[in-house]
């Protein structure tokens, strides 16, 4: 509860700071001194201190589990506002704004990762998207950031009504918008309850971006600002997927029998569409886009097993997953265009990033050493105990997902310097990079320094 | 009223609603579709609503507060709404401005 207070109220301050601040980089040093406040009030509240008592029975419950999941998603947003927060200033003069839009979306995934209630969860999601949609199109001039911005819009919005249409329908079987309502063991589950669970499965494949619910995904995270793709991609991403676990392991697992079908199905045609696709991309920026599909498909894991195993591994899963992309993502915006020959040679010019880079692809990659291995290892252990079919097909997968990533391997270390135009990487933020790397290798040879934190 | 009557009141209406998010052009109207998929299902909360009052007080009991939270819930869907109207609205504004049109066919440049 504490930061979700203090994030609405520093959202507020991040609007008045664009009028009294002139210089922009002052304004991102307070942005990032508020999520560095919201660390510490949210790790202060897994140590049973509250700024304000408030009562939030039935609507919010900050359990262990959803306070050590806030902490780790604020630290990749405080590690994502020092990797690439001075690119939004090229976007656009309002720069204070983009960052009060950001501190709002912090709000809705505080609320979505310990919603308790119906309610809450779809006041979360919208809290979420509003801003997203604003900050997609935030480069007004450019076509393509236009078009993105009202498909997410008209996406969005329709998957909301679905999401609205399940949540009635479960209102009218139940009578409750509490998730222990909704989980009632007395009354049997009637058409009306579970023609409102498929349309919540349905609604919250379209928000994780889970085939046949994801051509709206490449589309929408090519024509964003580079910036704001970075956290769609990941923060808000995850977030939402702890939601949807949330959702179907509080409320629906009575219902197992009904779903867990066509959760696999899900997450096998998301796992196929997305690294398929993600082969025949040409612009690094599409293949990371079409990779977060991939990636989505490996948390759906999480929801399909749908066990202790899995709830673990989903917060190894964020963490890691988080770091990484945001990491490839920090170097793709200072480049000049997004295509896989600007990487040719760059091992040979900036080894160090080059280093960090290769360390990023390899744990989304799912590499032993590396914080993805685990991460996709608990996933897999996680549905081994459901389905061995559905383990063997996500491992063929992941091997033709090393495939892609590898090409940018290949590109930085094999191939010759190519005609375009130099970058320059400057000295703190090669640091901060491989500051990031060596963190997932230490996530990937310790993962009980998170995972232990669940049982204290 | 049998409950019934509401139930596919509010489904027809939602499913106009789909059918023209799906089938239309342009986007203005898309969007007004999707305010009616929205108003379905405030209809439908405000009977379901109705409905568990109604079950409660023949059940012989305090019937004060059931159902009481369907309507709340129609007030929130009813500002997120308004909030994403303005949003919407200016996005829309925004690719006006750019392409003098607002017909989502011209959404095609970032297919590759």
């Amino acid at each position: 509860m504490n930061a979700l207070l203090v994030s609405a109220l520093w959202g507020v301050i991040m609007m008045f700071s664009g009028v009294a601040i002139k210089r922009m980089n002052v304004v991102r040093y307070v942005a990032m001194a508020g999520v560095a406040i919201l660390i510490g009030l949210n790790v202060a509240e897994m140590k049973g201190w509250h700024l304000l008592a408030i009562d939030t029975t039935g609507m919010l419950a900050f359990d262990h589990y959803a306070l050590l999941f806030n902490s780790t998603l604020l630290l990749a947003v405080f590690i994502y506002l020092v990797l690439s927060g001075s690119a939004m200033e090229r976007i656009g003069a309002h720069c204070a704004d983009y960052l009060a839009l950001l501190f709002f979306i912090i709000c809705g995934l505080l609320m979505v990762s310990a919603f308790e209630s119906l309610l809450i969860l779809f006041l979360g999601i919208e809290i979420i998207t509003i801003p997203l949609y604003i900050l997609t199109g935030s480069d007004k001039k450019n076509l393509k950031s236009n078009e993105a911005s009202l498909k997410y819009f008209l996406l969005g919005a329709f998957s909301s009504g679905i999401l609205l249409m399940g949540i009635a329908l479960i209102y009218g079987a139940r009578g409750s918008f509490a998730l222990s309502g909704v989980a009632d063991t007395i009354r049997v589950s009637n058409s009306l309850m579970l023609s409102g669970m498929l349309l919540l499965l349905i609604a919250m494949s379209f928000k994780v971006s889970a085939a046949p619910f994801h051509f709206w995904t490449p589309d929408v995270y090519d024509g964003a600002p580079t910036v704001f793709t970075s956290f769609m991609a990941t923060v808000v991403k995850v977030a939402v997927f702890a939601a949807f676990v949330r959702l179907f392991d509080r409320s629906f697992a009575l219902q197992i029998n009904a779903w867990q079908a066509w959760v696999a199905a899900l997450a096998a045609l998301t796992l196929f569409m997305g690294n398929i696709t993600a082969v025949f991309q040409q612009s690094v920026k599409r293949m990371l886009s079409y990779s977060s599909i991939a990636q989505a498909g490996f948390m759906l894991l999480a929801v399909f097993a749908m066990n202790t195993t899995a709830k673990e591994g989903l917060l190894l899963y964020a963490a890691t997953y988080s770091l990484a992309t945001i990491g490839i993502f920090a170097v793709l915006i200072r480049m000049k265009d997004y295509s896989f020959e600007a990487f040719n040679g760059l091992a040979s010019r900036y080894p160090w990033v080059a280093a960090a880079l290769t360390i990023f692809f390899l744990s989304l990659a799912g590499i032993p050493l590396t914080g993805g291995f685990l991460a996709k290892f608990y996933m897999i252990k996680a549905a081994l105990e459901q389905s061995v079919w559905l383990v063997l097909f996500s491992l063929v997968m992941a091997a033709v997902s090393v495939f892609y990533y590898f090409r940018v391997i290949q590109a930085m270390y094999f191939k010759p310097v190519g005609q375009t135009d130099p970058i320059t990487f400057d000295p703190g933020f090669t640091r901060l990079l491989i500051g990031v790397a060596v963190l997932l290798i230490v996530l990937g040879l310790f993962p009980q320094l998170l995972i232990g934190q669940l049982y204290f | 009223m049998p409950i019934n009557y509401y139930l596919f009141l509010s489904l027809a209406l939602f499913t106009i609603g789909m059918v023209g998010v799906l089938t239309r052009r342009n986007a203005i109207i898309i969007f007004m579709c999707i305010e009616l998929m929205l108003n379905a299902v405030n209809l439908l909360l405000v009977a379901f609503s109705k409905m568990h009052y109604q079950a409660a007080f023949e059940a012989g009991q305090v019937a004060g507060q059931a159902g009481v939270d369907g309507q709340l819930f129609v007030f929130f869907i009813m500002v997120v709404a308004a909030a994403e109207v303005s949003v919407g609205l200016a996005i829309i504004v925004m690719m006006y401005r750019n392409v003098h049109s607002v017909d989502i066919n011209f959404l095609n440049r970032l297919k590759h």
